[in-house]
């Protein structure tokens, strides 16, 4: 699993960093999306797959295969 | 783009059967009937506006976040074919707006000017403040009384003073800036007291705006003069939407959830049993309230399908949130209050890049209600029948006008 972000689409709901805090964070200036984990450990695949679902933006791309 | 087609262009299927907003049925909980039903057979239906005029209204869970989601649905209300919901609205619609009635890339570049003051952990480091305002609020309601209302003496106050703490507004005029949201939320109001109460507003907070080019303070409108980007009354503008969003939303919330708890005893003693479970009752609550009420607005910029329908460029779109946020195929069993359910990818702050900026305030704000009230009353209860309780159905927030409640 590969976590893609696009901080220019990002409207810093906060939605990602909510679902999988252990892989998004905020900019603290904007609060648009930092990645803390692009290749997050397995385990994290559901909360991954949450925050791609809650961006409302679109901001959240997978790779190598979206679980679920 | 395509260009929008006029907006005296309605095509086909021109007198649509249900009106915007339809009324509500037996459950003053429940979106309206008939739009529960349209969920089942139509889920993108015409519906006619206060003018007559025709608009699509999306019903359902993923067709409304897919036109949310879309930028072929414009929210700039300058566009022709905009659906306005009043004729007040649609005056005010044509003048000076706030970002949410932008597009990208406007929108973003006025947004972002805020989100920094809203991301989850800004919004954390507010819990003690607002921990003490909600102390304060409920020691004043309790000390030596037995009954209050709800409403005005601590779901109305703890949010409007917190937003007054956020911007840098004084509390002291909170009757004139909640009478003023009042006017501007009510589709029955008048166009003109609707109109005065923008301009009102708007030169309220452009002086307020202006006055802290002198003397700065730590609030929100200070720190936009100090970025020196912006003209006073777009400060203005932003100052408004917030002022309006941060206090009415999260006041109505606050009430009808406390009102539905009641309503739903098993619900309220399992929050009761487990206060650790307060933000997952919150997102439910979020969810089977869904206040606000009259929708989401957009006008399609190109042709668009949408659940098999085709949405041509200048036809209006009403997003029905509380209808998707019930919508089976998400949440089984939807118009069942259940604080256990899994509520994720409901749309209560909307979806797409206008979802609501100020929702981790809105829920840490709820929380510290509910917590608050439950931890502190024990013995909550209504103090009328539930009959007398009045409910705002001419308001764009869905809520109630007083709480009766005794302990």
């Amino acid at each position: 699993m590969l976590v893609h972000v696009d901080p220019d689409r990002c409207c810093g709901a906060g939605q990602c960093v909510l679902a999988a805090p252990d892989v998004f964070d905020q900019d603290e200036r904007d609060g648009t999306v930092v990645l803390l984990a692009a290749r997050p450990p397995a385990d994290l695949a559901r909360e991954v797959a949450d925050a791609v679902a809650a961006c409302p933006g679109g901001a959240i791309r997978l790779e190598e295969g979206v679980p679920r | 783009m395509a260009t929008a087609a006029p907006a005296t262009s309605h095509p086909a299927a021109a007198h649509p059967a249900t009106s915007h907003p339809a009324p509500r049925g037996a459950c003053p909980f429940a979106p309206p009937p008939a739009y529960q039903q349209a969920v089942r057979d139509e889920p993108v239906t015409r519906v006619a506006l206060w003018d007559g005029a025709p608009c699509w209204l999306v019903t359902r869970h993923q067709d409304t976040r897919d036109v949310l989601a879309d930028p072929r649905f414009s929210a700039d209300a300058a566009r022709p074919g905009f659906p306005f919901l009043s004729a007040a609205a649609r005056q005010i619609g044509a003048g000076k707006t706030s970002f949410i009635r932008m597009d990208d890339p406007e929108h973003s570049r006025l947004r972002r000017m805020l989100t920094g003051d809203f991301t989850l952990r800004k919004t954390a480091a507010l819990r003690p403040a607002i921990q003490q305002v909600a102390d304060r609020l409920f020691a004043a309601m309790t000390t030596g009384r037995t009954r209050a209302d709800l409403v005005a003496d601590f779901a109305l106050p703890l949010p409007s003073l917190v937003i007054c703490l956020l911007l840098g507004v004084p509390y002291e005029d909170h009757e004139f800036f909640q009478r003023c949201s009042r006017s501007l939320l009510n589709r029955d109001s008048p166009v003109e007291e609707v109109l005065a109460a923008q301009d009102a507003l708007t030169e309220y907070l452009d002086t307020l705006t202006d006055s802290k080019r002198g003397n700065p303070d730590d609030g929100i409108l200070s720190r936009l003069v100090e970025r020196g980007e912006l003209p006073t009354e777009e400060i203005g503008a932003m100052g408004r939407l917030l002022l309006i969003a941060g206090h009415e939303t999260t006041a109505n919330m606050t009430a009808l959830s406390v009102l539905a708890l009641l309503r739903h005893p098993d619900q309220l003693a399992h929050l009761r049993a487990h206060p650790e479970a307060t933000p997952a009752a919150v997102e439910e609550l979020l969810r089977w309230l869904s206040i606000v009420q009259t929708g989401v607005t957009r006008v399609a910029v190109e042709d668009v399908e949408v659940g098999g329908v085709l949405i041509r460029a200048g036809e209006g779109v009403i997003c029905q949130l509380n209808t998707a946020n019930r919508d089976e195929d998400r949440y089984p069993d939807g118009d069942t209050l259940d604080l256990t359910r899994d509520t994720r990818r409901h749309v209560a702050f909307g979806f797409g890049v206008h979802q609501c900026l100020g929702q981790p305030l809105a829920r840490l704000e709820l929380e510290i209600a509910l917590d608050t009230l439950l931890r502190g009353l024990p013995d909550l209860r209504l103090a009328v029948p539930f009959e007398e309780i009045r409910f705002r159905h001419e308001m764009t927030v869905y809520g109630i006008e007083t709480l009766p409640v005794t302990w």
